[in-house]
């Protein structure tokens, strides 16, 4: 009896990954300990579920008495008010911080204070900016424009930068040789490089503008969070619930907008 | 010359396309002034602006020393806890999801539909909103935060994950299933090593998005620095406030180096 040589050597298919392993041990053990600082009590879970029936029991059926809907719509198209002109400011202001960033155009100095702005930009939730400017600049739809305005630049002016990053020398080179100006260079050979991505960043910010215009309302900034606030702290559950279905509804069709307007630039 | 000049002419774009696109300008170009006309903005606020904000940066300088030990360090440890919390509790939850929203693995679609649903729902709300829901809910506390956080995510990891598995080669599937390993082994081994990279750059993302945003669930309740910042602007304490903001905006900053690392080192 001989055992056959290549069997021996045969390499175990799935070895143990002991690192990932004790990763993996390591999250379970934290999420343990976490859980037992928090105060998190399975009884207290139970009586969330009561608590939560009750609360959809009182949300039904939304509340669609006419002055409530004349509410919910002003704050609505306050809240799309914002949103558009948050977008529209914010992309001209990022254009310019895009390309101060961007590390093939730029000096370093430039691009490096360029950065910096846009981390300080994108490090601050839209909620404690627009906290700022309901001080700076008093309740209302424009703390809540310029709290959007400080978020668009902070994400649109950090991916144009990469995208004029990758830009392809090449085709500006070619533009340039048939002895074209700088704006025909821009039009020509820059902006159909960039143009498919960049209308994607403005329609996607746009999308996000509008899910936090909903939002700044709750801390003064205007828009609908202000009635759904308000709703909420009175009990007005069935309010509450009119208006989170307006939200749902209006950014499912912002999202559908958003497809189709990219299938067009694309 | 056998050419004539109009053969030779080109065209970027096709009529149909021009138009496209001159209506999309001109519709950005009528929802711009619309707004700018309709909106509602008292100019006297506007005036002594720049004295409130002046007035805010002093107020600000110097920081509450003293406040963190006090209240900012144990608020900042629950932050974290319910960013970490959130994003497990999520990933629990969004991991079947993303199987049944996934085309190769689901040939169901009313399952399909069904995750999809969940996950447009669950992103269309903001974080704050769920936490609103959930400190009526929960009362409030790390609970609703923790709720929320996770309610929030379930959608963004869900969607991401499950375009993550549809892009998963079907050969080590296959061979697999010629072993005749069982359903579950075929996830274990022919999915997961496949997904594992895209599967960890997701949560990465996610936990990072996460705690910038347990930091604000406080303002309606739910737990973290949040509530301590509630009560630093209720009181007018701008000192404090500063304070916070630094802190905020230290472990933000803390965040995104230690993500990065992670990153390049999983991809």
């Amino acid at each position: 009896m001989t055992t056959p040589q290549h069997f021996v050597s045969r390499r175990e298919p799935f070895p143990a990954n002991w690192p990932v392993r004790i990763a993996w041990a390591g999250l379970a053990l934290y999420t343990f300990y976490a859980l037992s600082t928090l105060d998190v009590s399975w009884a207290r879970i139970v009586r969330g579920i009561d608590q939560g029936a009750t609360l959809l029991g009182r949300m039904f059926p939304p509340n669609t008495a006419a002055d409530k809907l004349e509410l919910i719509t002003t704050g609505m198209l306050e809240s799309i008010q914002i949103a558009v002109l948050a977008t529209f400011f914010g992309i001209l202001l990022s254009l310019p911080l895009g390309f101060a960033a961007a590390r093939n155009l730029a000096p370093i100095w430039l691009s490096t204070a360029a950065r910096g702005v846009i981390a300080i930009c994108r490090s601050f939730h839209p909620v404690i900016v627009a906290i700022l400017f309901v001080k700076a600049v008093g309740f209302g739809a424009l703390a809540g424009i310029l709290a959007l305005i400080v978020a668009t630049m902070g994400f649109v002016a950090k991916l144009f930068a990469e995208v004029v990053e990758e830009l392809n020398p090449k085709q500006v080179e070619a533009v340039r040789a048939t002895g074209a100006s700088f704006l025909n260079v821009l039009v020509m050979a820059v902006m159909p490089q960039v143009m498919a991505r960049f209308v994607g960043l403005t329609v996607y910010q746009f999308d996000s503008n509008l899910r936090n215009s909903t939002m700044v309302g709750i801390v003064g900034g205007g828009g609908i969070g202000a009635p759904l606030f308000t709703a909420y702290q009175r009990f007005d559950y069935d309010v509450v619930l009119t208006i989170l279905i307006v939200i749902i509804a209006l950014i499912m069709l912002c999202e559908v907008f958003s497809a189709r307007i990219r299938r067009i630039f694309q | 010359m056998n050419t004539s000049p109009e053969l030779r002419r080109w065209e970027r774009f096709s009529p149909a396309e021009r138009i496209a696109r001159a209506v999309l300008y001109i519709l950005t170009a009528i929802a711009v002034i619309w707004s700018l006309k309709t909106i509602d903005i008292i100019p006297e606020f506007l005036y002594d602006a720049p004295a409130q904000s002046a007035d805010l940066f002093k107020r600000m300088w110097p920081f509450d020393w003293a406040f963190y030990p006090k209240a900012i360090h144990n608020a900042l440890i629950e932050t974290f806890h319910i960013a970490t919390l959130g994003t497990i509790l999520a990933i629990i939850l969004a991991l079947p999801l993303s199987f049944l929203a996934a085309r190769n693995f689901t040939k169901n679609p009313v399952l399909r539909w069904f995750a999809q649903f969940i996950f447009v729902s669950s992103r269309s709300v903001n974080s704050l909103i769920w936490a609103l829901l959930f400190v009526a809910v929960f009362g409030p506390g790390a609970l609703a935060g923790v709720m929320s956080i996770a309610v929030r995510s379930i959608g963004f990891v869900g969607k991401l994950f499950g375009e993550a598995l549809e892009e998963a080669q079907n050969g080590p599937l296959e061979a697999l299933a010629a072993t005749g390993a069982p359903r579950s082994m075929i996830l274990v081994k022919g999915y997961w090593p496949q997904v594992e990279p895209a599967f960890w750059s997701v949560v990465l993302l996610r936990w990072d998005i996460n705690i910038r945003e347990s930091a604000v669930l406080g303002l309606v309740g739910a737990g973290g620095i949040g509530v301590a910042l509630d009560a630093a602007l209720n009181n007018l304490y701008w000192d404090q406030v500063g304070l916070i903001l630094a802190v905020i905006f230290t472990v933000v900053i803390i965040t995104e180096i230690v993500t990065s690392f992670l990153r390049s080192r999983i991809l």
